[in-house]
């Protein structure tokens, strides 16, 4: 057998942060119905065999409900980041190929952007958007982009400079053939990278929106809802309501970080000896 | 120093003009939201009962239904002059009330920024110092675990110990309650201001410290090192000598460009421990939809991150005279 090396640890790690994710996002669409359930003849129970995370003032399951919830911050997650990570890729390749104008327009966004605190930006948008899944999602998906899309710009600067890319132009190729056909697929591992490494700040933003009012409606079982709820019986000594959905969060957005930093060992060639 | 002064120039007058962007930007996003302020803030029962002239008055209150572009320059005219709107919810001028809030909001964040600098920055040296070692394997898994926790639950948890459990410290708000406002000395204060200002401290350690820690272990990688190694320079010698000033760099940048980062937690802690300051008020405005509060704290804050960068650009002369030389012609 050959010797166990970081590479292997790092296929293992994200295969089980994969998996992990993956049966999260997958119950809490099972339990979506059981979230719901009110039981007065089961309030206020402390954690224990029955209900692994004690239940509410109103009976629910906590631990269904932040299954249930971390599901939906999952999906929410997946898909502002996928549409960041797109704006991303597509604004920074275009103010490094399409000439200076382009370029200080862009930069200048990203500037724009990076200069309100995310968080008011989010509350704006999320206000602008009337509140609600779409303006998490648009809000999330619009204050994320920036650093990756720097980061992108900055390696197509360089790209350009490549001689096989200037091979290229001088054989008299257009400026968007070069970019699908030949930079596109040097870019993309970073892309991937970006992309799951962006996650883990939507999902905190997503939950940090909602928890202040912004996001979610009160009636969905979202993580941000379950806590900022919580708040309101922690003086009463109810520790499990913040307690548990707090960890289990900070544990979903561990593991998506540890799933882009081992793709991002995997995809580096620089690592591969390791 | 005349081409220092240009340089300063330039990136004042960038900072302005993006300043205004901002203000432009966020009005646009609060003029299309589709929320009814009256709905928000009157409710739907109270309107039917009202009379039409009533609804009239409101809506005049509320600015409901005039033109969003002169609404604009209007409101940017007044704001150049001084004059930031009164706001709704306060019925204060939001001069009066971001001051207010900013005061309370202001040495929290203050305190939270030096000492997650600080320690911050000790803490990345010490890690990039001892490469594998165990301490900067804890160094490095308390930064990464860190990262991940939303601030608003890492306060959360902070509360349930220290107010709850232990009950050594105050559960909210910036003062005692039931006491006249003369009453409340420095020591209630400062009792007040711990626990949101070790939790905004302690989350923003984490970016600066494995920042310094990558910068450090290429640095003690790097050749003039490994030159001073082999003429005998101690460690500390090292560290002090040669390390230090490079690494000073990234951190300072980065501590200057964390202010935004130092904002949005603070929202989010404030909310937590319902302690009156800028981010609560931010928080209040949006919900209630109090539009010239809104906007204002959205500008300040921006003149707050923007000054911020453009100190840290004006920093970096001072601590790395290459970019002095290059920064000035540029």
């Amino acid at each position: 057998m050959r010797r166990w090396n970081g590479r292997m640890t790092a296929v293992v790690l994200f295969a089980a942060a994969v998996i992990f994710l993956a049966a999260v996002t997958a119950a809490g669409f099972g339990f979506s119905e059981e979230a719901l359930v009110t039981d007065f003849s089961r309030k206020n129970l402390e954690p224990g065999g029955a209900y692994l995370f004690g239940t509410d003032w109103l009976g629910r399951d906590m631990f269904v409900r932040t299954l249930t919830g971390l599901s939906m911050s999952i999906r929410i997650g997946l898909l502002s980041a996928g549409v960041s990570s797109v704006l991303a890729m597509l604004l920074g390749t275009m103010a490094a190929v399409m000439g200076k104008t382009v370029d200080s327009v862009i930069t200048w966004v990203i500037d724009l952007i990076m200069g309100i605190p995310h968080i008011l930006l989010l509350i704006l948008i999320s206000y602008a958007c009337g509140k609600g899944f779409k303006g998490v999602v648009i809000g999330v998906a619009l204050t994320h982009w920036t650093s990756l899309a720097r980061l992108i710009r900055g390696e197509v600067l360089q790209l350009k400079e490549a001689l096989y890319i200037r091979m290229a132009q001088k054989l008299g190729m257009s400026r968007w053939k070069i970019v699908w056909k030949h930079m596109l697929p040097h870019l993309f591992p970073q892309f991937l990278v970006g992309l799951i490494l962006t996650f883990p700040h939507a999902i905190l933003h997503e939950a940090s929106i909602t928890f202040l009012g912004f996001g979610l409606p009160p009636e969905q079982p979202a993580i941000g809802i379950i806590l900022s709820e919580s708040m309101q019986y922690l003086a009463m000594g109810r520790w499990w309501l913040a307690l548990f959905p707090g960890l289990l969060l900070v544990l979903t957005v561990i593991l998506f970080d540890v799933a882009g930093e081992s793709l991002q060992k995997l995809l580096d060639p620089g690592s591969a000896h390791k | 120093m005349k081409e220092h002064l240009i340089f300063v120039g330039k990136h004042a007058v960038r900072m302005l003009l993006l300043l205004f962007c901002v203000s432009a930007v966020a009005f646009t996003l609060v003029s299309i939201s589709p929320i009814d302020p009256l709905q928000a803030n009157v409710g739907q029962a109270a309107l039917g009962s009202m009379s039409q002239e009533q609804i009239a008055k409101l809506q005049a209150y509320w600015g409901v239904g005039e033109p969003p572009v002169e609404r604009f320059f209007a409101w940017a005219g007044d704001f150049f002059r001084g004059d930031m709107g009164v706001s709704l919810l306060y019925r204060q001028p939001v001069a009066k009330v971001i001051g207010v809030k900013l005061h309370n909001s202001l040495w929290l964040m203050a305190i939270a920024w030096t000492l997650s600098g600080l320690a911050g920055f000790l803490l990345g040296v010490l890690a990039g110092l001892r490469e594998g070692s165990i301490l900067d394997k804890i160094i490095k898994g308390y930064s990464l675990l860190i990262a991940s926790t939303p601030a608003f639950w890492l306060a959360l948890v902070l509360l349930m110990i220290f107010a709850v459990w232990l009950k050594v410290l105050p559960i909210g708000l910036s003062v005692p309650i039931g006491v006249e406002a003369a009453g409340v000395t420095i020591l209630d204060r400062i009792r007040h201001a711990i626990l949101p200002a070790v939790t905004l401290s302690i989350t923003g350690i984490a970016n600066i410290t494995l920042h310094t820690r990558e910068k450090m272990i290429e640095i003690m990688e790097s050749d003039y090192v490994l030159f001073a190694r082999a003429r005998g320079e101690s460690t500390w010698n090292i560290v002090k000598n040669h390390a230090l000033r490079n690494v000073l760099l990234p951190a300072v940048t980065l501590q200057f460009a964390s202010i935004s980062e130092i904002f949005g937690g603070s929202v989010l802690i404030e909310q937590v421990f319902s302690y009156p300051g800028l981010g609560q008020a931010a928080v209040t405005a949006g919900l209630g939809s109090d539009v010239p509060l809104l906007l204002g704290i959205t500008v300040i804050s921006a003149a707050f991150v923007f000054g911020g960068n453009l100190i840290a650009n004006l920093l970096y002369g001072v601590i790395d005279p290459r970019i002095r030389r290059g920064g000035a012609r540029a």
